[in-house]
């Protein structure tokens, strides 16, 4: 049992912990922050598999500001616990064994699938193979200009679309 | 010196897709829906990184940049829908909201 | 060789005929429908005038002349041809249809004058013409039966002319549906005939069966079932027992139709039919005595039911049925040549009687109930002698052209080849029966007192276009039997040797003697001279009987008009019996009218019809509806629903994929 091992299921079994957690929640607020323990423990893993940018990344924006702005939210709405209507009939019945169908079938078809060779390294592995964030860079101002610059403009497109909606009626 | 297979981070990232699926289902309240589903994206995120590394091609790091920045501007403009909807209906419950029908 | 290569002509005028005053007539002058019907019918028979001329001319060897126009039908075996054809048995057909329907044509201009529809009569009697030259002529079965169907639906048109008149539209009706059961199964005859001998044309189908045995009096094969199918289209067609019952009723229509259809040709088509078929007939025992035993029992009773008949025009229709059967009686003991040339006679004295009968009822105001006639003799002489004539003949009185004809069938009955006995026994009962009631006839309407009331009714001479044709045909009832002449004086009847080669040609080897002509078999009796044949011709059976009902019928109507009256007294059940038609028409209401008509009402309407076939329907509809609603409840707003669906399609999709990526 190497250190990479041991360090992967302890994220996997934080990540997943949390995820239940997620779900078992009565209050959002308590939902939230498990989904943050959640980003954490993937962007841990991310580091696992080398990509150090895009754990910073996930970080920085995703539990920094994704879910900073979950938390804003839901404390401006006060949304407490959610009361227990169960109007749907399909969900209430298959709803959650379809769901968890899924999982399951996900899983056992990922266990058998992916590139056995493909093996992370994870910290110290030959720079042979660096995922240095130049050639991220390079990447993604060469390869995908184009994606980049529009997602760009859609981030100006949310961004007023969000003023407008939330915008209260003075 | 050996790493993990990457099929255990698939296996992770298919866990953590279906508990969110489940959570979307399961829950009612809108927000709390809504953070299912960026659990779902993670989970998504997950595997791309991991495919990433498998092939050693960074493309897949890249998609995931591409996610996470389209996952910020979708919970932006979600949320200030939640806030309409709140504003309108006073509730936060997805059941009540049920006016997209004929 | 002009017209016989062009026989499409003869069919065309009236046809043209036809379509012109049907399509323009409505607003032309009667004189102008006139010209073009009146133009139309005797162009054809000038053409066939012509015909004939031409035809006497080829040599043996090119009878049948055979034309063939286009191919009309052709599905996998079968080829069906739009083909004519001319053989002796034709050219005698189509004199007789054609004279007698121009002359009816030229009467009827004078008889409708004051009908409305007027355009619409000769419209259908031109078509009409067009279907029966069409069935005479045809070289195959099926053009045969366009021309057999064709003639049904015109007479269907005709009976019905008056077509506000209730009982005339039943009576169309009737005979429309009537004749169906027969055509039914001469469909069937049709589609054997096809499957035996692979082909529809008559020279294939003859001379197939020519290389066939005869079959035995015990054996029921292909070739009887054929002709029993065939001679059931022609009981409904030629009103023969039991499916007479639509001719009665069809004197509904106008006496010209009733001359035309009812008695001188379309209901003869069956005759026609029988004689053209003889190659299969001879070779059908079991079919030839069924036919001899139909037309047997037919004359002798229908001649029952026409002795106590008070309407004039019934007792001429029972006679016209009573005839026919003697006509298929001829055909049955393999007499075709006499049973054709009893046709011909029949065409001329009964289409007299038929439109002497429309001249007295025309004189007499529309009347037509002959215990209201009488005395009539000097009033319209014209009629009254031209009409004695035709019963003359009728009665088979010798001279007249009737007295040939029925000599020959009875005489073929009695001695032929194919004699029986209770066949000649039934067949002159009936002469003496038909005798005695058509002179009752004359005697009733044109001899007595008047019983109707001379200052209500003005008694007329009809006009000369209705008056010549009358005697024209009386000319016709007393001449043309003479073509047999010659036989009685050892000569040879020209008319049976004319007709020789279409009854002889195909005819099958008999172990007993040959069927020829009838000269042969009573030349095999004593040897006696020429004036002694002539004599016991004249003094026969037939004579005798005919004379006993001229003198029968002078007793009861003329010296003791009381002694009708007693008798029906009397026997009062036979006469009621006889007077109601044996109850034929109530009988087959009750067994086959009503059931029909409770099956289509209860089962087919009430069942098939609105629960079947409308529940299918609407139940389809009803399907729909329910699932729709079902499938709308799938929109129900709820936004935890879409996510569980959306699930759903999650799952199966990737299953989908998975199975694929697994398969592979």
């Amino acid at each position: 049992m190497s250190l990479p091992f041991i360090l992967f299921f302890a994220f996997a079994a934080i990540a997943v912990a949390s995820a239940l957690l997620l779900i078992v929640a009565r209050e959002p607020i308590h939902s939230a922050l498990s989904l943050v323990l959640v980003m954490i423990s993937l962007a841990a893993l991310y580091l696992l598999l080398g990509a150090e940018f895009i754990a910073a990344v996930q970080i920085i924006v995703y539990a920094g500001a994704i879910m900073v702005l979950f938390v804003f939210v839901i404390m401006l709405l006060n949304a407490g616990t959610e009361e227990r209507t169960n109007w749907s009939s399909i969900a209430k019945y298959a709803g959650v064994p379809l769901a968890i169908f899924l999982l399951l079938e996900l899983a056992h078809w990922m266990a058998r699938a992916g590139p056995g060779v493909g093996i992370a390294n994870g910290v110290g592995r030959d720079s042979n193979t660096a995922v240095s964030t130049r050639a991220l860079s390079e990447l993604l101002f060469e390869k995908y200009l184009f994606p980049f610059e529009a997602t760009s403009i859609l981030i100006l497109i949310a961004v007023l679309g969000a003023l407008v909606l939330a915008k209260r009626d003075e | 010196m050996s790493g993990v297979p990457i099929p255990y981070y698939l296996v992770l990232s298919a866990i953590l897709f279906g508990m969110g699926a489940v959570a979307v289902v399961f829950k009612r309240n809108i927000i709390t829906i809504f953070m299912a589903i960026e659990l779902m994206l993670n989970a998504v995120n997950l595997a791309f990184v991991a495919f990433a590394r498998a092939w050693n091609q960074l493309d897949g790091l890249v998609f995931v940049f591409f996610v996470i920045v389209v996952a910020a501007a979708e919970a932006a403009v979600g949320l200030a829908i939640v806030i309409t909807i709140v504003q309108n209906r006073q509730t936060l419950n997805v059941e009540r909201v049920n006016l997209l029908k004929l | 060789m002009f017209l016989l290569d062009h026989l499409w002509i003869i069919l065309a005028l009236p046809l043209a005929g036809a379509a012109i005053n049907g399509l323009f007539g409505k607003r032309w002058p009667k004189s102008a429908v006139n010209s073009v019907a009146v133009g139309a019918v005797s162009l054809a028979f000038l053409a066939v005038a012509e015909l004939v001329r031409e035809f006497v001319r080829l040599r043996p060897d090119q009878i049948p002349y055979f034309k063939n126009y286009f191919p009309w039908m052709t599905a996998g075996p079968l080829h069906v041809d739009f083909a004519l054809q001319v053989d002796q048995l034709s050219i005698v057909m189509l004199l007789t249809v054609s004279f007698v329907g121009m002359l009816i044509h030229i009467y009827s201009t004078g008889y409708m004058a004051h009908e409305g529809g007027y355009y619409r009569f000769f419209s259908y009697l031109n078509l009409f013409m067009f279907f029966m030259l069409t069935l005479v002529l045809a070289a195959n079965v099926v053009v045969m039966f366009v021309g057999w169907e064709g003639v049904g639906l015109c007479s269907y048109l005709l009976i019905g002319f008056w077509f506000l008149k209730q009982s005339a539209i039943n009576a169309g009706k009737k005979a429309f549906i009537v004749t169906r059961i027969g055509d039914f199964g001469f469909t069937v005859g049709i589609l054997l005939l096809f499957w035996t001998f692979r082909s529809v044309d008559f020279g294939t189908i003859f001379a197939k069966a020519a290389t066939w045995p005869a079959e035995s009096m015990t054996q029921v094969g292909t070739l009887t079932i054929i002709c029993l199918l065939l001679f059931t289209g022609a009981i409904g067609k030629s009103a023969q027992l039991p499916l007479y019952v639509w001719l009665p009723d069809a004197m509904e229509g106008p006496t010209p139709v009733s001359a035309l259809i009812h008695a001188a040709t379309m209901v003869t088509a069956g005759v026609y039919m029988v004689a053209r078929m003889n190659p299969l007939f001879s070779r059908a025992p079991i079919a030839m005595l069924a036919v001899a035993i139909v037309g047997a029992l037919t004359a002798f009773y229908s001649a029952t039911i026409g002795l106590v008949q008070t309407d004039i025009k019934k007792v001429l229709a029972y006679s016209t049925v009573s005839q026919l059967g003697y006509m298929f009686l001829a055909c049955g003991v393999g007499a075709y040549a006499a049973g054709v040339f009893h046709l011909m006679t029949h065409a001329f004295f009964k289409g007299l009687l038929f439109l002497a009968a429309g001249s007295v009822i025309h004189a007499m105001g529309g009347e037509q109930d002959m215990l209201k006639m009488g005395g009539l003799r000097k009033k319209i002489p014209v009629t009254y002698w031209t009409m004695f004539i035709a019963t003359l003949a009728i009665a088979g009185i010798p001279g007249f052209a009737g007295f040939f004809s029925k000599d020959e069938i009875l005489n073929a009955a009695g001695s032929g080849p194919h004699a029986n006995v209770w066949l000649w026994g039934l067949g002159l009962v009936a002469a003496g029966l038909t005798s005695f009631y058509m002179f009752r006839l004359i005697f009733l309407t044109f001899f007595g007192q008047p019983r109707f009331d001379e200052h209500k009714v003005h008694v007329h001479e009809s006009p000369r276009n209705m008056t010549v044709p009358l005697i024209i045909l009386a000319i016709l009832s007393t001449a043309g039997g003479w073509f047999a002449a010659p036989h009685l004086m050892r000569g040879t009847d020209c008319f049976e040797s004319f007709l020789h080669p279409v009854f002889a040609t195909y005819a099958p080897e008999h172990p007993v003697g040959q069927e020829e002509s009838l000269s042969g078999a009573a030349a095999s009796e004593l040897e006696p001279g020429p004036g002694m044949e002539l004599l016991h011709a004249v003094t026969g059976p037939p004579v005798i009987v005919g004379i006993l009902g001229l003198l029968l019928a002078w007793w009861f109507y003329i010296k003791r008009p009381e002694v009708p009256k007693r008798l029906a007294q009397s026997l009062r059940g036979p006469y009621t019996l006889l007077l109601n038609k044996y109850y034929v028409d109530e009988i087959y209401l009750a067994l086959i009218v009503r059931p029909l008509l409770w099956i289509s009402t209860n089962v087919l309407w009430h069942v098939m019809d609105e629960r079947v076939i409308d529940g299918t329907v609407n139940g389809a509809a009803m399907v729909a509806r329910e699932a729709g609603g079902q499938v709308r409840e799938l929109q129900s707003g709820n936004a935890r629903s879409y996510a569980t669906w959306v699930v759903f399609g999650a799952v199966g999709f990737t299953v989908l994929m998975l199975a694929l990526w697994m398969v592979r």
